[in-house]
């Protein structure tokens, strides 16, 4: 199974769901990063702490921690 | 927490963050709030009347940003908290106003969807529409008034300030709805869902008297969130007092759920955002293909962003503007501190010239003018600060920042949400402070409130910029850089850098409680409004002066009674020499004489005489006083026939004993390090006690900050005087 973790940036990818205990996936999934939505990973950070996504036409920042407990699979255009 | 507008109509502005309500709230009242281009810039809840041609008040109710009902941070809880006195039925809107971004719309209206719950009328306000090229993305406004049971729906631009009054209009019309229709999300077709909530929704519909609709949606609430638990439980609870034992049935029942979730094989953290993404999906009928030639169009951000936030350009961009901003706040304010410190002199020269002699005319001239002036001096190097801050923020680069050095926070025990607070420390400690609830790990936002103070605010600017300016030599050093400006630029530094280390030693200590997450929305980049820089400059100026009129001149006033009493008569025949009458001045004999005196002997160790010792005493109230208070002492020792300028006074003032000048480059370099790191601000202590809700931090903060000035002083003057022999 892929996380987003996984892909580099340019890629774009469906989500699946999310991996683990993780809390944070209750504010993601408000954010909209519910199953069947694509993301396309932007770019990483300096460092590689955080990755940035467009979502839904917006753009957001997580953590790399984080990006790796979501399930996603490699969407081909 | 306060009870809004008991008895009087009010309607109450909810929506996600940077989406534009305080701009729609501003407009609305004619009030001037703070608008920025930074995700979670409202903390607060702020309160305005609505201005209309209507005879009737119409309050308006302005909450902090936020994606979900549940709290994630504590600027969202603020909303949380008064969603639940509206649930219980207490102090409820006579309309919400659900302010959406337009070029965002799904999730923006998963907290419609939330929202429409309460059975009160909900106005769509569909903001930003300025900044949706493609009109024919958007789906039918008659659809979306019908389909979600709103109000009205209003298209509007708060940016360019039309949809206004066609919202008032709603508002009005809004407001007498006796019967709100009903949300038409259909949480009829999970019933397998509600069958396994049932208990904990039965027993809540049964202790508060809930919809049997509400009770199924705080169900899934409680169980998608421990948070939504808490919010049962006082001081959270709003205006209502739960049981202990109400709230541990809940408690218990909610396990129970979630026992039960589980083990159907769903996932109860993620079911109530789901259950209402697939209604509102489905509604919007976004294909496939629309959504990933979304996804795949490159921003003019995110081309400005392949530099901005670049692995190696964006940090030495982003050093390299703090360089500039500083560098200019020195090098630009030099004429502009001229006129003003020429006017003073003008102003006070010429009350000499109109009063006759006596104590009115020394109080007026020495105290106030003396005192007061001294400080106004540095209005225009404050205002540049403040411009300068206000564009990074509104531009939409602090969220970049944070982005750019989450990683390197997290590695000092910070978080990168530390950034704009301590960015913002730059001007002033107390919104700093306020501005950490967007951190939503505890452990973070405590060591960023605890380090936040040594950033170098701006009422260390006069002291800074006076010290350098009579005591610092205006040379070039390595052909480019002015040597002033580097000083002023070091204690910058000093202060920034001594905060990370302070905050990296800090989190060992602190005990963690709870997780810490980033998750930041990277807004579009925005030319900034000047009309709202310039309001920001123009608020900031007000305040700096209001305390000037207020603080400094009664801190003023009293001091000079302090150095002008008693008075003691000198017989001129009995002084042989010199430094005689350097000692019998009468302001040694004065109550302020005999404090800074006393005091003299633990501040001398560190270069600093005991006028310095009367300013550290009198600028714990505030840092720039130090200012006043020195040139308030310096006008009553001189003979009252002009105002002296401070910086003359401090470089020709002679020490009696050791008949040496009082400063020197050494003493100016000591003080000025003992205020990067002094506590010295009432102001602070206050609002760091309101925020972590105990007396113990801000001790702490005054225990640790007094003693590394008092080293740090002792080390750089008793340091540079064993260089200085060599």
């Amino acid at each position: 199974m892929n996380s987003i973790a996984d892909f580099k940036p340019g890629d774009i990818a469906t989500i699946i769901g999310f991996t683990g205990e993780m809390e944070l996936q209750s504010r993601l999934v408000e954010m909209g990063f519910v199953p069947g939505i694509h993301i396309r990973i932007v770019k990483y950070a300096p460092w590689k702490g955080l990755v940035e996504l467009k979502i839904r036409n917006y753009h957001v920042s997580i953590r790399m921690s984080d990006a790796k407990n979501i399930k996603v699979k490699r969407f081909d255009y | 927490m306060i009870t809004n507008f008991p008895n009087e109509k009010y309607i109450a502005l909810i929506g996600n963050p940077n989406c534009g309500k305080t701009a729609i709230f501003n407009h609305l009242t004619g009030l001037d709030q703070k608008v920025s281009n930074y995700p979670g810039i409202t903390v607060e809840k702020k309160t305005g009347k609505l201005k209309s041609d209507s005879d009737d008040v119409i309050n308006v109710l302005d909450l902090p940003g936020t994606y979900s009902i549940t709290p994630e941070s504590i600027d969202e809880r603020v909303v949380a908290e008064q969603f639940m006195d509206w649930i219980h039925g207490i102090n409820r809107p006579s309309a919400i106003i659900s302010v959406v971004d337009a070029t965002n719309l799904s999730r923006n209206l998963y907290l419609t969807t939330q929202l429409l719950d309460l059975g009160i009328p909900v106005i769509l306000a569909l903001n930003m529409m300025d900044r949706v090229k493609d009109k024919s993305v958007l789906p039918e406004f008659s659809d979306l008034k019908e389909k979600f049971g709103l109000a009205a729906v209003v298209p509007m631009s708060a940016l360019e300030g039309w949809g206004l009054n066609e919202l008032k209009n709603a508002i009005q019309t809004s407001i007498t709805i006796r019967n709100p229709r009903k949300s038409r999300m259909l949480f009829s077709s999970h019933l397998e869902v509600h069958e396994l909530l049932n208990p904990l929704s039965e027993y809540l519909q049964q202790q508060f008297d809930y919809t049997p609709r509400l009770a199924r949606v705080q169900a899934l609430r409680l169980i998608t969130r421990q948070s939504a638990v808490d919010l049962y439980r006082p001081p959270h609870s709003g205006e209502h007092y739960f049981d202990t034992e109400i709230v541990s049935i809940i408690e218990e029942l909610r396990e129970a759920a979630v026992q039960a979730i589980e083990k159907a094989g769903l996932n109860h953290r993620t079911l109530e955002a789901t259950i209402r993404y697939t209604w509102l999906d489905n509604l919007l009928q976004q294909s496939e293909n629309k959504e990933v030639e979304v996804l795949r169009k490159i921003t003019r951000s995110e081309k400005l962003d392949k530099i901005l936030t670049h692995p190696i350009f964006g940090p030495i961009i982003f050093i390299s503007l703090l360089v500039f901003i500083f560098q200019s706040i020195f090098s630009w304010s030099t004429y502009p501190m001229d006129w003003i410190d020429a006017g003073i002199g003008l102003i006070g020269n010429s009350i000499l010239d109109i009063m006759s002699a006596g104590i009115l005319r020394d109080l007026i001239v020495e105290g106030i003018i003396g005192g007061v002036g001294a400080i106004l001096i540095f209005l225009p190097q404050i205002l540049i600060l403040v411009f300068f801050m206000t564009l990074l923020e509104d531009s939409g680069y602090m969220s970049r920042v944070a982005f750019i050095f989450d990683k390197f926070m997290t590695k000092v025990g910070l978080h990168g949400r530390s950034v704009l607070p301590l960015m913002s420390g730059y001007a002033c400690a107390i919104p700093g402070v306020m501005a950490t609830r967007t951190i939503d790990g505890w452990k973070e936002r405590l060591t960023t409130i605890m380090v936040l103070p040594l950033m170098s605010c701006s009422a260390r600017l006069p002291i800074y910029a006076l010290m350098i300016g009579a005591f610092i030599p205006a040379r070039k050093v390595f052909g480019l850089f002015n040597l002033q400006g580097l000083t002023f630029i070091f204690m910058y530094f000093l202060g920034t850098f001594t905060a990370l280390v302070i905050a990296k030693i800090l989190s060992k200590f602190i005990k963690t409680k709870g997780h810490s997450s980033f998750v930041m929305e990277l807004p579009p980049y925005r030319v900034p409004l000047m009309r709202s820089v310039f309001h920001q400059v123009y608020s900031r100026g007000k305040l700096f002066l209001f305390n000037a009129g207020k603080i400094i001149m009664a801190i003023s006033v009293v001091l000079w009674f302090l150095a002008s009493f008693p008075k003691v008569t000198v017989d001129s025949t009995n002084i042989s020499n010199l430094e005689q009458i350097e000692i019998v001045n009468p302001i040694h004999n004065s109550y302020a004489g005999k404090i800074g005196h006393t005091i003299e002997p633990i501040i001398a160790p560190l270069g600093f005489d005991w006028k310095i010792g009367v300013g550290l005493i009198t600028s714990f109230a505030a840092r720039e006083v130090v200012i006043s208070t020195l040139a308030t002492l310096y006008n009553v020792e001189g003979d009252g026939e002009n105002v002296v300028s401070l910086s003359e006074s401090m470089k020709n003032d002679i020490n009696p004993k050791t008949g040496l000048p009082v400063y020197s480059t050494l003493v100016a370099l000591s003080l000025m390090v003992f205020y990067v790191f002094a506590a010295q601000c009432m102001a602070t202590f206050a609002i760091v006690r309101y925020e972590t809700n105990s007396w113990k931090w801000p001790l702490i903060m005054i225990t640790y900050m007094t003693s590394l000035a008092y080293i740090a002083s002792f080390l750089v003057y008793q340091g540079g005087s064993l260089i200085g022999k060599f």
